[in-house]
Formats: structure tokens, C-alpha cells, sequence
């Protein structure tokens, strides 16, 4: 549940997700769900010559199943909160 | 807290699946569910290569299952039908690997 939060607090903001496929999509993060699935808005792919597979998919469901990595912006994370969150559910589960 | 994907805002338009094993498949959504297998309708695959152009294989009324979707993105089809497919070169994507 701590990142299934983590993330609703970002919707708005621009990250890069990068699939278990190596495919990464740029894009405004929409919205997220309880499996992780992201939502991203205005998508544009990463290396576009390599993978012009999206070229006309402007917006795109990820399913969490597939995500490896989701970059964020450096102002995105406040390190402290996450610690803090982090404890309490280590402590509650 | 929703109990599955968000798709509803797609259902009938034309998306663009990428599966598991690297395909693109392209059709109508006409119905999913809380694990993610969709029902696809007007299917075809869109087969990429170094050496020819996108292939498309017509596939017809698909159910994908869910553990095999990666992406679904809404085709824009304004964009889609100014892509000039058979002078795209690219390798196929690659299968995911967990």
C-alpha cells in the first residue's frame, strides 16, 4: 500500500517508466492502481528510432507486472517521508 | 481503491497491445476484466523487421489474458494512418524477462 500512495501523490508529474522488455516510455503519470498499473499521458518512447512500435500511442495503460524501473524527478522524492512511511509499515506488518 | 485497470475510457477504440513475447498487436477493445485479459476485436499483428516493412496479419476476434499484456496504448488513429508502415524498418521488440 506504501508505494500504491506513494505514486497517487505524483500523479501530475513527468516520469519515465522502463519495462521488463527494455522499452522506456516518457510521460505525465495519470494514474496508478493496488497492482502498481500506471497510466501515463502524453507518452512519448525513449530511443524512438529503436522502438517506433508507439510512434501513434499518445496515451498508455503499463501493467505493474512489467514495470522494472519508474524514474522520477530528483524534487519528486522526499526522502524523509518515504524513510518515515517506510518504518511505520515495516513496524505494522 | 479501483479493483482493476482503468480501461473503461477505451473500450471501443482502437489500442495497440505489446505482449509479453514482443508482439504488437493492434484492434477494437470491446471488453476487459480485473486481471487484465481483453477482448480485442478487428485484431491484427503488426510483425516489424530490419529487412521489410511492418507486416500485418490479420487476426480477427482475440481474447489476450492478462499474465501476457505489458502495454495497452490508445491508438491515435489521425496519427496512426499517416504512419507510413511499409518504409518502417525496426527490430521486433524484445520478449519481457522478470
Amino acid at each position: 500500500m506504501l508505494f500504491f500512495s506513494y505514486f497517487k501523490d505524483l500523479v501530475g508529474r513527468e516520469v519515465t517508466v522502463e519495462l521488463k522488455n527494455d522499452l522506456a516510455i516518457q510521460g505525465t503519470l495519470h494514474s496508478v492502481d493496488q497492482y502498481l498499473n500506471i497510466k501515463l499521458e502524453n507518452t512519448r518512447v525513449v530511443d524512438q528510432e529503436k522502438y517506433p512500435h508507439m510512434l501513434s500511442v499518445r496515451n498508455c495503460f503499463i501493467r505493474g507486472s512489467v514495470v522494472r524501473y519508474v524514474q522520477l524527478p530528483p524534487d519528486g522524492v522526499d526522502v524523509d517521508l518515504l524513510h518515515d512511511a517506510t518504518r511505520r509499515e515495516a513496524r505494522g506488518g | 481503491m479501483l479493483g482493476g485497470p482503468g480501461l473503461e475510457s477505451v473500450v471501443d477504440q482502437f489500442i495497440s497491445v505489446i505482449t509479453n513475447d514482443g508482439r504488437n498487436i493492434v484492434g477494437v477493445l470491446k471488453g476487459f476484466d480485473q486481471a487484465t485479459n481483453i477482448i480485442l476485436d478487428e485484431s491484427h499483428e503488426r510483425v516489424y523487421s530490419t529487412k521489410e516493412g511492418v507486416q500485418q496479419l490479420v487476426l480477427g476476434l482475440y481474447i489476450i489474458r492478462g499474465d501476457n499484456i505489458g502495454v495497452i496504448g490508445e491508438l491515435d488513429e489521425e496519427l496512426d494512418a499517416s504512419l507510413n508502415l511499409s518504409e518502417l524498418r525496426a527490430h521486433p521488440l524484445k520478449p519481457v524477462i522478470h
